[in-house]
């Protein structure tokens, strides 16, 4: 792609959440709204080489899509069903200046909104991810299927599938009330941390695939914040997605085994990244409204401000862990707030910790893991090694089995020392 | 004459750019500063993290009053700006305020840097 193309592809990618949520105002129709933009970017790669790309790129695929659409509603008006007039808003307004038809109060709602119908409850989470990404990124259905290790014909149905269910949900397209408008932000802050685990978690299989993801969340955080400047967990969701991703160029080694914390390279970190993070946690601390991203930010940037594994704030972290428990208690929640413990005060206070897990947990590989390391602490060197088999027979990937088979090793090596 | 340079583009789209892209950007503009600090004509330069990592210090009232976000009005313009090296955000609203009460009206927004170098310039370069 030449340079001037890349700069157009550039701005269309940036410009489609905004264009996109306006023109499905105006038509209150998805595959509309797309089409009608898929067109914008048509006309968009036409004329914008020659003629430089407009001040407003948005604005122009906006009018261009919206007029693009008209003219086909009216050209199939015979075969398709019009929609009726006071459905198709402001179509009578065409001498308007531009700016007064873009009616910049309205554009933040409808991204929002745009966002918000690919968070269906009712859509598992995997479909939410694809929706999002092919609807408000524009990602292409063959990216998303290679993202998610299947194949385009499979992808390509699950998106159809989970659009029809969108389209039969009922969703105002009038400006939402502040009540609304919080539960949606919630929503998609929630849907957007999905798209960037999704990416985080993948391993090592399909990695390009894998960053792009989290990069396309990061985006999207950012997106959500200039929109709610105001809002600290919207800053919080931003800074955490940033402080997680700074670690990823340390989190896999060339075979694509993931290193763990403690082994990785800190001179690998996105320093550049965790400056955009830290600001952010401090923007959102003068609020003084803590909640669940912000935490988990905070926890992220404890480690990404340690210099070393050995210089972790363990005691604030544990603290954090605990103000967390609060807020959205779970199992796994306590687990970490335990794996904390036992740096910050012992395997003693950990074991104690985790005592009421063994049941929820007992599916879990990490919680065995962890708890083999506690008791391995400790000396008791039989129910470690019992915990660490579990946990082995419940292994995700070759590496999580690799690393338990490493402190085994080592447990039996220190048998054997002891016995000679 | 000392001239400020102020950089203008879309954030979205640069803070898009892979690393790859950003770091070939970033060779190329580093062959410009090469010359001009071997002319003696490269003053400080840097970097800003993006406007949503912004802070913009009121000076209007008193108290001033601290928004989350850039300066957004378009009725005062840009006068100059400081660098300046705090703890956090909150010492950096402190020198602000400081700043404020010697010179009120107007506002200073508050952005974090993530690329700074000093330059070569002859420290009392002065402008004229």
């Amino acid at each position: 792609m030449s340079e001037d193309l890349a700069w157009i592809d550039a701005a269309l990618t940036s410009a489609r959440p905004q264009a996109v949520g306006a023109l499905l105002r105006y038509f209150r129709d998805l595959d509309t709204a797309e089409e009608a933009f898929q067109e914008a970017c048509l006309r968009a790669l036409r004329t914008w080489p020659q003629k430089g790309p407009p001040r407003d790129p948005a604005a122009w695929l906006i009018m261009v899509g919206r007029n693009a659409a008209l003219d086909h509603v009216r050209k199939t008006a015979r075969q398709t069903e019009l929609p009726p007039e006071d459905v198709i808003s402001d179509v009578d307004d065409v001498e308007t200046p531009m700016a007064e038809r873009l009616d910049g109060a309205h554009y933040r709602d409808d991204i929002l909104r745009l966002m918000f119908i690919c968070c269906h409850p009712e859509l598992p989470a995997t479909q939410q991810i694809a929706l999002a990404l092919r609807i408000v990124s524009g990602l292409s259905v063959r990216q998303i299927a290679r993202a998610f290790l299947v194949s385009e014909a499979a992808m390509e149905q699950r998106i159809t599938r989970a659009k029809a269910r969108i389209a039969r949900a009922e969703v105002t397209f009038e400006a939402p009330g502040p009540a609304e408008r919080a539960e949606r932000l919630a929503a998609v802050a929630a849907m957007v941390y999905l798209v960037f685990n999704e990416g985080y978690t993948a391993g090592a299989e399909a990695p390009d695939a894998r960053a792009g993801l989290a990069g396309e969340a990061i985006r999207l955080a950012r997106l959500l914040l200039r929109l709610f400047q105001t809002e600290p967990e919207i800053m919080g969701l931003t800074a955490l997605v940033m402080l997680q991703q700074a670690r990823a160029a340390a989190r896999f080694d060339p075979e694509g085994a993931a290193i763990l914390l403690e082994d990785q390279d800190r001179g690998l970190w996105d320093r550049k990244l965790i400056s955009e993070g830290l600001a952010l946690i401090d923007k959102a601390l003068r609020h003084r409204r803590p909640g669940p991203y912000q935490v988990q930010a905070a926890i992220a940037a404890l480690h990404d401000r340690a210099q070393s594994f050995e210089d972790t704030d363990w005691v604030q972290i544990e603290a954090l862990y605990a103000t967390l428990e609060v807020m959205t208690p779970s199992p796994v929640v306590t687990l970490n707030r335990a794996v904390a413990a036992s740096k910050a005060r012992g395997p003693a206070a950990a074991l104690e910790l985790i005592e009421t897990l063994a049941e929820p947990l007992a599916g879990y590989f990490y919680f065995h893991g962890a708890r083999g390391a506690f008791l391995l602490q400790l000396g008791l060197s039989a129910e470690a090694r019992e915990a660490f088999d579990r946990a082995i027979a419940l292994a995700n990937t070759a590496a999580e089995a690799a690393h338990i088979r490493g402190q085994i090793d080592r447990l039996t090596a220190d048998a054997a020392a002891k016995a000679s | 004459m000392l001239y400020a340079l102020l950089c203008y583009n879309s954030e979205e789209v640069v803070f898009s750019w892979s690393k790859a892209h950003d770091d070939a950007v970033m060779a190329k503009l580093n062959l410009v500063h090469e010359k001009l600090a071997a002319q003696n004509k490269l003053g400080p330069s840097l970097r800003l993290v993006p406007t949503t990592a912004a802070t913009t210090l009121r000076k209007t009232s008193e108290p001033p009053l601290v928004i989350d976000g850039p300066f957004a009005e378009t009725k005062e313009q840009l006068l100059g700006f400081y660098v300046i090296d705090c703890e956090d955000l909150e010492g950096a609203l402190g020198v602000a305020r400081e700043l404020a009460v010697a010179n009120p009206g107007g506002a200073y927004e508050i952005r974090p840097v993530h690329f700074f170098q000093p330059g070569t310039l002859p420290q009392g370069t002065v402008a004229g």
